[in-house]
């Protein structure tokens, strides 16, 4: 990190001024500061697409702000009260209906979850657009991949807190996964889950996981992402390295200090966004079912299985590729190949930098079998995530002949094919011309 | 420092120093590890229990908790039962050779005696309970899971391409009177179709 050719802060004599240079010579204040906001040049030529990862930054804040009141009323216990419902359960709804404000920062925490994925996913579709992982960005990729994992766990392992039927099975089903794995599988599930079944064990650790150890993590994979940012300097909408031009200061012709230009900038955005934000944690927490779902306003019943269980929206992609697999191939079982499609959907990303042959970055000037493409995957992720919600016998518009799951069956498919075939069609596909320098009007 | 400069005794040190501490480090993670997996209160909780079945009619299913999990008693139907025949050629294991249940309960009813079938409720694929399903149409009743469509018949029996890979598992069980059935012990108990 460039932080030491920065010259120390000079006082000008006052109190204020010398309280800081005080500061400046015991810490890299200025020059932290200069080199990540104030003398960080960005692309002038961002466009709406480039707010998301400062919104990210604002819900993570959000999350461990709304995590730390909601920890200081929840109880992580799954036994039952004098009353017969689990203390777990009882003690967010005490959080919701007695503690003053409890509500609101309960929903603030619920619905930051799905903000949290709606950023994330619409920041990762960013990359896709404008080739934001490619040489030298593939470590901010890779770092931004691992982010992802580490909100999925987050979610997951968050999700059994209430400890509401939803939660219950939800666990059950996911830790169940590592069953699927040959020979030490069993075992291990058993060792994940702390007792036989899912019970006061596995939620006591799904809580230390969640408020302990991977916030520490993804702070740490944010800084890291941040940095290798920084290292690299952003991308932009037309893909071309901005430092390829610099002034006689080395400042680069087409960069704008990020502050005050994007912190002030992102602001309206941010406003906007967290306007559509707060009313629905005043209006419409249940987001319809999909933030909080119905079922998971029953307390958790180890002897019944809600008669249709689906994961949490953000998860339903990867959901259906998971429930897809139904037939054994090269002996291996289904159910072998359904979490290996589930975790291969993710970890397939962080193969993106290099599966990506193209000669443009940007799909600006990327040609017509890119953007054919990547418009039948968008198209298939929703229509698979929508899938992964339903009931495993649904049928669109209830006609017999456009069954759900084999459809998911294609979409999985191609959401695989997409990847593993990009090093042939991004190569061949006619691009444009990309120019020297951004176009900004 | 180059190749020329390395001091010997220093690197040997190097190396005996890191290896002790490596080794503290494995032992330090033992108890981090170990404290994960099921405590002493949790591998004990797994004695047997009772069940009264006197009051159960044909066709009605009652759940019974074992050791944390569901485990279904099926009075059986003749229908019910007639169906275990129908359906398998669609089964996926039929003779239950994969699945998991006790001698006396491998055979077509899965039972020890035919007309109760006492089974654990909880899905082979994901751990999900399925739920009832009763014959319609093609259809010849059983059980479907909610999670992710897995297919079972009046034996626990999956269908074949399914998600789940085998039968509903069989808890050991006995009967201690005509009305008493005990899960989770089976000590003297016998096929008695």
């Amino acid at each position: 990190m460039a932080a030491n050719i920065y010259p120390k802060y000079q006082s000008d004599g006052s109190r204020l001024g010398n309280l800081l240079e005080w500061f400046d010579v015991r810490f890299p204040l200025t020059s932290l500061w200069r080199a990540h906001l104030s003398e960080y040049y960005a692309p002038k030529n961002f466009n709406f697409w480039y707010f998301f990862g400062s919104i990210a930054l604002v819900v993570l804040v959000i999350q461990i702000v709304s995590g730390i009141f909601l920890t200081m009323n929840y109880k992580p216990d799954g036994t039952l009260n004098a009353a017969g419902i689990p203390v777990a359960f009882a003690s967010v709804e005490y959080i919701t209906r007695e503690v003053f404000g409890g509500w609101f920062i309960r929903n603030m925490h619920s619905t930051g979850a799905s903000a949290f994925f709606i950023v994330v996913y619409l920041h990762m579709f960013r990359g896709m657009l404008y080739g934001s992982y490619r040489k030298p960005r593939e470590l901010i990729w890779i770092f931004g991949v691992m982010i992802f994992l580490c909100l999925m766990a987050a979610g997951f392992m968050g999700y059994l807190l209430p400890w509401g039927q939803m939660s219950y099975w939800g666990a059950q089903v996911i830790l169940n996964l590592f069953s699927a794995i040959p020979l030490v599988g069993e075992d291990l599930s058993i060792f994940a889950r702390g007792d036989f079944v899912v019970s006061d064990a596995t939620l006591n650790r799904f809580f230390a996981f969640h408020v302990i150890a991977v916030p520490l993590v993804l702070i740490g994979l944010v800084v890291a992402h941040v940095l290798a940012l920084h290292e690299t300097g952003s991308n932009n909408p037309d893909g071309v390295e901005i430092k390829k031009f610099k002034d006689d200061k080395g400042v680069p012709l087409d960069g704008v200090p990020f502050h005050p230009y994007y912190t002030i900038g992102h602001d309206l955005p941010a406003i906007t966004i967290f306007l559509f934000f707060f009313f629905v944690v005043f209006f419409w927490p249940e987001g319809g079912g999909y933030f909080l779902e119905a079922n998971n306003f029953l307390p958790a019943d180890s002897m019944k299985t809600p008669n249709h269980i689906a994961p949490v929206w953000y998860f339903t992609p990867f959901y259906s590729m998971l429930r897809a697999m139904v037939w054994n191939f090269f002996w291996i079982p289904a159910k072998l190949w359904g979490v290996v499609a589930m975790g291969g959907g993710v970890v397939i990303l962080a193969f993106l930098p290099w599966l990506d042959r193209s000669p443009a970055k940007s799909i600006r000037y990327r040609g017509p079998i890119f953007k054919t493409l990547l418009a039948i995957f968008v198209v298939g992720f929703l229509i698979l995530g929508f899938l992964g919600a339903q009931v495993p016998e649904y049928c669109f518009f209830g006609l017999s002949w456009l069954p759900g799951a084999v459809i998911a069956q294609i979409f999985t498919v191609y959401y695989f094919l997409f990847f593993v075939t990009m090093p042939y069609w991004s190569k061949i596909d006619k691009c444009k011309p990309v120019p020297e320098r951004v176009t900004f009007k | 420092m180059n190749g020329q400069m390395v001091d010997n005794e220093r690197r040997t040190l190097i190396l005996a120093t890191s290896a002790v501490g490596g080794a503290g480090v494995v032992a330090m993670a033992v108890p981090f590890v170990g404290s994960l997996a099921p405590s002493e209160k949790a591998k004990a909780a797994g004695a047997p229990v009772e069940a009264d079945i006197g009051k159960l009619k044909e066709g009605e299913k009652m759940i019974v908790k074992w050791r944390g999990k569901p485990v279904w008693i099926l009075r059986r139907t003749k229908e019910m039962l007639a169906s275990l025949e129908t359906v398998k050629d669609l089964l996926a294991d039929p003779e239950s050779e994969k699945s998991v249940q006790p001698t006396y309960a491998k055979n077509a009813a899965r039972a020890q005696k035919d007309e109760y079938l006492v089974v654990v409720g909880i899905c082979t694929h994901l751990g999900c309970s399925p739920s009832d399903r009763p014959a319609d149409g093609n259809w010849k009743g059983g059980f479907l899971c909610p999670c992710h469509g897995s297919q079972f018949d009046f034996a626990g029996r999956v269908f074949k391409s399914q998600p789940a890979p085998t039968n509903l598992e069989i808890p050991p069980y006995k009967f201690l009177s005509d009305t008493r059935i005990l899960i989770g012990d089976d000590s003297g108990a016998s096929r008695e179709a």
